[in-house]
């Protein structure tokens, strides 16, 4: 089989460890149509990685490829296992965390309990309690006993957020969490992802503007028509006004 | 008066009845889209396995042994059929449980022929238990209430205070969802098919009892599981509950009623006879209708308000 030309690359990291999340031409379907044609990206340990790109180009798709959510072939190695073929609730006890972008909290059930079942056992165990939680989004503690279905959008994001970081994921992904926020709401969104990174969890944030994503990744990919084409470092995203004119500005 | 408590009351056991039997259609329709057609086989199984039971260790064995036995074949259906038809989609998956209706009927045949069976009433359940206002009351029609209400409880405190009736709850929203966050949700469909499945069979094991056990009981009562499902609102499990009662009562008290149109008309003062046109029309009596009233209800309600009495979804 032959590799595709590696993507134009502004960086040139060192590799020191094996990356913990390894993804190698993943090609996916919905049903007959060929989604993402061989999508290759590394996320290390403690790193905060975004996936960027316009609209419909598949990193939606990725991540939920990655999540065992959708058809696809190809290679996904976490921690150095081989994910693709493994059922969602599995890639999830494997220490992966996806934070899915509609917000789709559980209406009918409140704070407290939408949290819980983002515990995957019965026991708080791990990094994150809900008193956690509450400490960082007082919001929710003061709404914990109430139906999530009636939070505002902002409180429904940390709300989503908080349930994911419950089952205490060493990688969490996140679909467009600052889409349709206001300004307020996406600092304090930012400043949880710093928590998240300081307790030694990282993080692949697929956004669509360069808003907070240069800010605080380490390294970025943009897609374009199910392919990675651009990776590099936010100084090289900052320096090449020509990709993100081809790839990013609408 | 005391036609009336007497009615209702039978109304509200044979509506709590129908509850156990349209609560599983509900719920399983709504987390899994599927419309089960043999939800009524499980209850003719229930039935079916209670007599099998109890004619070797007795009613009692039977009431819990048999509703345990039409689980497992709920779950076994759904792990090696629905789930392996689903991709396949909502037709077919339609296809499948009518073709499974068929197949229990079928295998009843086979296996205990075709005439009803000999499942009463155990003795301890039989004869009076209270009067009301001096006419008896049977003790078994009572017993079924408790049976129903002590059911309903559990599934009430099962779907609220259990972890595992959170994740029925969130995956009733978003299952994809709940699957990422790491529960299995296929065993969950498989746990709450089965669940369905189990809580038909027990509505057989006192319904067979109760009235008859043979192999039309599931023909004869499926239909009426579908109509309380949709005047409920499909996926409503409260509007099922209120439908459950209202068909139970609908149907008792047109059964024993006389009324006819002609009555209401002499009513009004118009005078109809044997030489009105439609005559044999006006003069049918309310308890002749009665099988019919229920679809005539479903029938009004898909026209005036299809989403159901507490439906959630359009049409
Ligand atoms: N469930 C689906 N069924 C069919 N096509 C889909 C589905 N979801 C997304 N697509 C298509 O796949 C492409 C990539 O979508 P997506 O990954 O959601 O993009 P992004 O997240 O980058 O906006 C789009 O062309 C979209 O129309
Ligand atoms: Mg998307």
């Amino acid at each position: 089989m032959s590799t595709p030309p590696a993507p134009q690359s502004g960086s040139a990291q060192p590799m020191l460890a094996q990356p913990m999340l390894e993804v190698r031409d993943l090609h996916a379907y919905y049903g007959k149509s060929h989604i993402l044609h061989g999508v290759h990206l590394d996320v290390r340990q403690g790193e905060i990685v975004s996936l960027l790109g316009r609209n419909g180009v598949g990193r939606s798709t990725t991540i939920k490829a990655v999540m065992g959510m959708v058809d696809c072939r190809g290679s996904v190695k976490f921690r150095g296992a081989e994910l693709v073929g493994l059922k969602a609730f599995e890639v999830a006890h494997r220490g992966l965390g996806y934070v899915p972008e509609n917000r789709d909290i559980f209406p009918t059930l409140t704070v407290r309990q939408n949290l819980l079942l983002g515990q995957k056992g019965t026991r708080q165990s791990g990094r994150w309690k809900m008193d956690d939680m509450f400490e960082l989004f007082p919001r929710l503690r003061e709404r914990a006993d109430t139906e999530a279905g009636v939070l505002s959008g902002g409180e429904q994001q940390m709300l989503t957020l908080c349930r994911t970081l419950m089952g205490d994921p060493e990688l969490v992904m996140i679909d467009e969490p600052t889409e349709g926020l206001a300004p307020k709401i996406v600092e304090q969104v930012a400043r949880l992802f710093e928590e998240i990174r300081k307790r030694g969890v990282s993080i692949l944030l697929v956004e669509q503007k360069l808003a907070i994503a240069l800010d605080i990744s380490e390294r970025l990919y943009v897609m374009g028509h199910g392919r990675i084409v651009f990776e590099g470092r936010p100084s090289d995203v900052r320096g090449n006004a020509a990709m993100r004119k081809e790839w990013l500005e609408v | 008066m005391e036609f009336f408590l007497v009615q209702l009351l039978n109304g509200i056991s044979y509506g709590l009845l129908l509850f156990m039997l349209s609560s599983g259609l509900t719920i399983v329709f709504s987390l899994m889209g599927v419309l089960n057609f043999a939800h009524a086989s499980f209850y003719m199984l229930g039935a079916y396995f209670a007599y099998q039971v109890s004619t070797v260790l007795g009613f009692w064995a039977g009431l819990v042994v048999a509703p345990l036995l039409v689980g497992l074949v709920g779950m076994a259906v759904e792990r090696y059929g629905l789930r392996q038809v689903h991709k396949h989609g909502h037709v077919a998956e339609l296809l499948f449980t009518f073709g499974l209706a068929y197949l229990i009927e079928e295998a009843v045949h086979l296996i205990w022929g075709r005439s009803a069976l000999e499942y009463r009433v155990p003795p301890e359940l039989d004869g009076p238990i209270f009067q009301i206002m001096g006419s008896p009351y049977p003790m078994y029609r009572t017993f079924m209430m408790l049976v129903s209400v002590a059911m309903l409880v559990s599934i009430w405190l099962a779907l609220t205070r259990t972890r595992i009736g959170l994740v029925i709850q969130a995956a009733l929203s978003h299952p994809e969802t709940v699957e990422a966050l790491g529960h299995n949700v296929p065993r969950v469909f498989m746990l709450v098919f089965g669940g369905g499945a189990a809580l038909a069979g027990l509505a057989g094991v006192i319904g067979g009892a109760a009235f008859v056990t043979d192999p039309g009981m599931a023909v004869s009562v499926g239909p009426i599981v579908f109509v309380i499902v949709v005047v409920g609102g499909m996926g409503s499990l409260a509007g099922a509950f209120v439908a459950s009662l209202l068909i139970g009562c609908l149907q008792n008290f047109s059964i024993s009623l006389d009324w006819s149109l002609a009555g209401l008309f002499s009513w009004f003062g118009w005078m109809v006879g044997p030489d009105t046109p439609l005559w044999s029309l006006w003069n049918v009596k309310l308890s002749q209708a009665a099988p019919v009233l229920p679809y005539l209800l479903m029938v009004l309600m898909l026209i005036f308000r299809p989403k159901g009495l507490m439906g959630t979804r359009e049409g």
